[in-house]
């Protein structure tokens, strides 16, 4: 049995045909697109939200996307354990959603940002990081406008407690380092996951870093540990 | 509003920039004359911009044709064959009077426009590229034109989600007050989903799909085609606001729309917006339409037909469908939230009859309109070179030479330019393989084993010179850095900038500038396959220098193959290809280090050039390459500290050579390429130079950490590469961040 | 004193936002709305020796720095 991958689109997803191409190439499963006024996720393993402008992004980053049909049945799913995965916009609709804790504001430096960062695997109590020993550094790019993550202090200490930080920004040395972070991101944050750990969010695009002809293939990796903890969990 | 004939008065005229002239001739058309709506379309129609009346008649001499080109000029964008049945789609426009007036929306919509092209020839863009040029960064505005252009680009290209994977920056006081933007797209397509501009099938409806129309840039093609000074500045017409959200959903739309069999023809509405689709689409099927102008959406009350025809909304496109497949169209866009109103149908009578309220607004014959419009044969000059025939220039009050690399490294011609490329998504649809800061972006084709490169190059400075010669220069160097990938040049996409073509010596410029991309496009054999020309680039009396910006498609039969323009590793030997001339003429080396611009522009041997992308596209096939950058500003000392910077490398490099030391560090003579190769190679690289007739030597090796030159065993300049990176990387962001 | 100065798309010319929220509102019911601009409110405490020159200072910012006068008109008021 394939796995299967349901992909998002929202109007204005332009990381979709990315998430469906990595989804298919590099996990091999069997992966399809659904229309945000669809309900019907189609019987997933797997649901990705990609990156893009959803709706334009006009009002706030994925403030509009969450009201769409879809978004109810991303909720019902991922309510009862369904894996989703969130990346850059579809991690701000997963933040809109109340699905992830916190908020991505416009990047510190108020500019948008594409380049190449170092992540470093703060959690690995999720299915996308189980199979990456924590500490192991990612090279990924990221590309937003609206990166800037933040929480209330005790909202931190919470996610803190709980293990809830999956990513952070890390310079060369593969240590936290002023420069690395490239949006303002509070406490380095590049990605959170639930308190059951089956929805991860993250800035960085592990889509993009998928294969050695990119540049790097550190993103398959975690498509590669989904693959694995999904192939245990079943078995 | 009355449609009854208008009496043609000075003034009348002036504002739709017609002259007497062509007045008479609109009468002779007509035989009677013109309503107002009638002599807005034809005043758009016979503009400069939608005409080429005076650059038309030069245009003719560009090659277009060849085994590969699947379209050449003449439709939204060229297409040419890249095999597996796939075909890439490019062209390149200019936005240039938008962007000086409002920069952000300007060059926003620049990159919507160029988008379109590629889009409506069924091509998915896979990439954008962006030459720009601005005055001095300390020019009034000039630093908030290029941040608003900056993030202009960055707005629409990141949203839309087309990755800016290239470009070029060019700082020069004659763009002080007439910046240009150029921009190129990129789209691949099946050979079997290229759609065409042509409409057919009288009684077939005709469609207007996308945004609502509204007074948004009226007469923008004929301020496109006018001299611009202070006082017009002030009469601003309605600045088009571009919509990236909206264009992504018509792009979706038309996209699958075209993958079925029901569309005919389909255009977008660009400059003269309903007007120019609409007249273009009829004299390329020699068939007419009869529209209804009140069927189409409008975003305010109280439009006239006058500014439905003339507006310049963004985001529309005109659909010719078969009959009766309408509702399937519409439904397609309706889905992505797309407006799509059926508004007319095409008539077999070559004519436009325009209808609004029940009222008959325009009649008007297509042909005398599009393709009978006037031509102009404008009397030219042209230009003498600079420079006394290639006289040796005195460099009185040089610095030492490491004094001058460090300045070249900071101008704004030569550092890097992350500050910019940081804010553009060069990374989106996960295919770009080598990205901005390289000689050429090079983008992996999904599903084959191939790669595009894609460049754009010019130096305006050699063209100022030479136009002739420097416009040669710009097709050699655009496609030298596709080569140095590995990439054999496809075809060539040109974006012409000059001044005012009425004054002979601008016209001469561009006269000359067209045999020079003749010239150089026959020995490299890459047609011209699409393109734009930009007159009028002057204010208040000063004209920008000539710039033909030259744009390349390369292709790469392995993209796992691709050369990257920096050294790899150390212990690898360095080799010089071409010649080191005393050309110091017109240089970048001049014009930062002792402030003066003259000189002549270098000479070009365009069987060399030829000789040397046939080299490295063999070479690199070899696998010989591990490394290949192009010399261009500041020569060899330049290229040589830019291919250690990012890995920490250095070079240590000994120059055989007669010249001066200073001339054989910044001599700016092309075509010459820095390339590294395994020490094993060595014999086998020569030998290949050598049957190709190219000259080339080792003259070092990488080394860690510094850079290193000497002349004839005599050292020239030594600095750790720390040190230059340091600076050339940070001069262009500093200048920009501390005002 | 305080001046409150409110930045918004000049009538005519297009605003993707204002159509985006719009939409957005028809989707969620709100089927009234048939219309939204989309601006930017900024408040500003300025030392001002009546409301005229704070009124006029305002509009003098407004001008050069927080309105873009090719797109956008201004309107200020002195609140308190």
């Amino acid at each position: 049995m394939r796995f299967r991958v349901s992909v998002v689109v929202f109007p204005g997803s332009n990381c979709d045909r990315d998430a469906l191409h990595a989804a298919e190439a590099v996990m091999g499963a069997e992966a399809r697109f659904v229309w945000h006024q669809e309900r019907d996720l189609a019987r997933p393993d797997l649901v990705i939200l990609p990156g893009g402008f959803s709706y334009g992004d006009y009002l706030r980053c994925g403030a509009m996307a969450r009201f769409s049909p879809v978004m109810e049945s991303v909720v019902a799913y991922a309510e009862r354990g369904g894996a989703v995965l969130g990346i850059c916009n579809g991690f701000q609709v997963l933040c809109e959603a109340g699905l992830l804790p916190g908020v991505l504001l416009q990047n510190a430096g108020l500019r948008f940002v594409c380049r190449e960062v170092r992540i470093r695997v703060e959690s690995t109590q999720t299915p996308f990081t189980a199979a990456v020993p924590r500490g192991t550094v990612l090279r990924m790019p990221v590309a937003h406008g609206d990166g800037n993550w933040n929480a209330a202090p005790e909202v931190l200490r919470d996610l803190e407690a709980h293990d809830q930080v999956v990513f952070r920004y890390v310079g060369a040395g593969g240590d936290r380092a002023p420069g690395a972070t490239p949006n303002g991101s509070m406490d380095d944050v590049a990605g959170v996951r639930n308190r059951r750990g089956n929805v991860l969010g993250l800035m960085p695009h592990p889509e993009r870093a998928a294969e050695a002809i990119l540049g790097s293939e550190d993103g398959a990796r975690l498509f590669a540990s989904f693959v694995r903890s999904a192939a245990g969990a079943a078995a | 509003m009355s449609y009854e004939p208008v009496t043609a008065t000075r003034a009348l005229l002036s504002e739709h920039k017609l002259t007497d002239e062509e007045y008479r001739r609109i009468q002779s058309v007509l035989g009677r004359d013109p309503n107002i709506v009638e002599l807005g379309i034809f005043s758009a129609l016979w503009s400069e911009h939608c005409s080429y009346k005076t650059s038309r008649v030069f245009l003719k001499e560009f090659p277009t044709k060849g085994p590969r080109v699947l379209q050449g000029p003449g439709e939204n964008a060229g297409a040419v064959d890249i095999g597996d049945s796939l075909a890439v789609v490019f062209k390149m426009e200019s936005h240039n009077h938008p962007s000086f007036i409002e920069p952000y929306q300007g060059a926003a919509t620049g990159v919507g426009g160029i988008l379109r092209d590629i889009f409506t020839m069924g091509a998915r863009p896979v990439a954008v590229l962006d030459p720009l040029f601005f005055g001095p960064l300390d020019a009034s505005r000039m630093h908030s034109l290029v941040d608003g252009v900056v993030r202009g680009i960055s707005g629409y290209g990141n949203c839309i989600g087309i990755p800016t994977v290239g470009g070029s920056t060019f700082f020069h006081p004659s763009y002080a007050k007439n910046i240009l933007v150029n921009v190129m797209a990129v789209g691949v397509v099946r050979h079997d989903r290229i759609f065409r501009a042509k409409a057919a099938g009288p009684g077939n409806p005709v469609l207007y799909v996308g945004s609502r129309t509204g007074r948004d840039g009226i007469h923008g093609a004929s301020m496109a085609s006018d001299v611009f000074d202070d006082e017009k500045a002030k009469r601003r017409p309605a600045v088009q606001v571009g919509d990236p959200f909206v264009e992504k959903l018509v792009l979706e739309g038309v996209l699958e729309v075209l993958q079925g069999d029901a569309v005919v023809a389909i255009q977008d509405m660009g400059a003269a917006g309903l007007t120019s689709s609409t007249f273009e689409m009829c004299s390329r099927g020699g068939v007419g339409m009869r529209l209804d102008l009140s069927k189409v959406p409008v975003r305010e009350e109280g439009i006239t037909p006058y500014e439905l025809m003339l507006s310049e909304s963004q985001e529309r496109m005109v659909i010719v469908a078969h009959k009766g497949r309408e509702e399937e169209v519409a439904s397609v866009f309706r889905k992505w939230g797309v407006d799509a109103e059926v508004i007319g149908e095409v008539i077999a009578e070559p004519r436009m009859e325009l209808l609004f309220a029940g009222e008959m607004v325009a009649d008007l014959p297509i042909a005398p309109l599009v393709e009978d419009a006037p031509i102009y044969r404008r009397p030219f000059v042209l230009p003498v070179p600079a420079g006394e025939g290639g006289k040796s220039v005195a460099l009185d009050g040089a610095p030492d030479d490491l004094t001058a690399l460090k300045r070249l490294l900071a101008s704004p011609n030569v550092s890097g330019k992350e500050w910019i490329s940081s804010q553009y998504d060069w990374s989106v649809q996960g295919d770009t393989v080598v990205g901005p800061g390289s000689d050429a972006a090079v983008l992996r084709v999904k599903g084959t084993r191939k790669g595009l490169a894609c460049s754009v190059a010019v130096n305006p400075r050699f063209v100022a010179a030479d136009p002739g010669l420097g416009a040669a220069h710009a097709v050699v160097e655009a496609a030298l850095n596709c080569a140095v990938t590995g990439a054999r040049p496809l075809a060539v996409t040109d974006c012409l900038n000059f001044g005012n073509p009425e004054r002979p010596e601008i016209l001469g410029q561009f006269v000359a500038a067209v045999r020079g991309i003749t010239g150089a496009c026959l020995a490299l054999d890459t047609p011209v396959i699409s393109g734009n020309v930009s007159l009028y680039n002057e204010t208040d009396g000063g004209s920008i220098v000539p710039t033909p910006t030259i744009g390349v498609v390369g292709l790469l039969e392995e993209v796992r193959d691709a050369v990257p323009c920096r050294f790899v590793r150390e212990g690898d030997l360095v080799v010089l290809l071409g010649e080191t001339r005393d050309e110091m003429g017109a240089g970048e080396y001049l014009a930062t280090v002792l402030g003066r611009e003259e000189g002549a522009c270098p000479s070009l041997d365009l069987g060399a050039a030829r000789a040397v992308v046939d080299l490295l596209v063999e070479l690199a096939s070899g696998r010989r390459l591990a490394s290949a950058h192009d010399l261009s500003h500041g020569g060899l000392a330049v290229a040589a500290a830019e291919a250690c910077f990012g890995a920490g490398l250095g070079v240590d490099l000994d120059l055989a050579t007669d010249l001066a030391p200073v001339r054989a560090l910044f001599s700016e003579s092309a075509p010459r390429v820095l390339a590294s190769i395994l020490p094993g190679d060595e014999a086998a690289v020569l030998e290949a130079a050598r049957r190709r007739g190219v000259p080339a030597a080792v003259v070092g090796r990488v080394v860690p950490e510094s850079v290193r030159i000497a002349v004839r065993g005599r050292p020239a300049l030594a600095e750790r590469t720390g040190v230059l990176e340091a600076i050339w990387a940070g001069a262009f962001r500093d200048a920009m961040e501390e005002a | 004193m305080k001046l409150q100065i409110t930045v918004i798309p000049r009538a005519g010319i297009l605003d993707p936002q204002g159509k985006a929220i719009a939409s957005a509102l028809g989707r969620l019911g709100y089927t009234a709305v048939h219309a939204v601009r989309a601006g930017k409110v900024f408040r500003v405490e300025i030392d001002a020796a009546d409301r005229e020159s704070a009124r006029e200072a305002g509009a003098a910012m407004a001008r050069t720095l927080l309105a873009n006068p090719v797109i956008e008109d201004f309107e200020v008021e002195v609140v308190d």
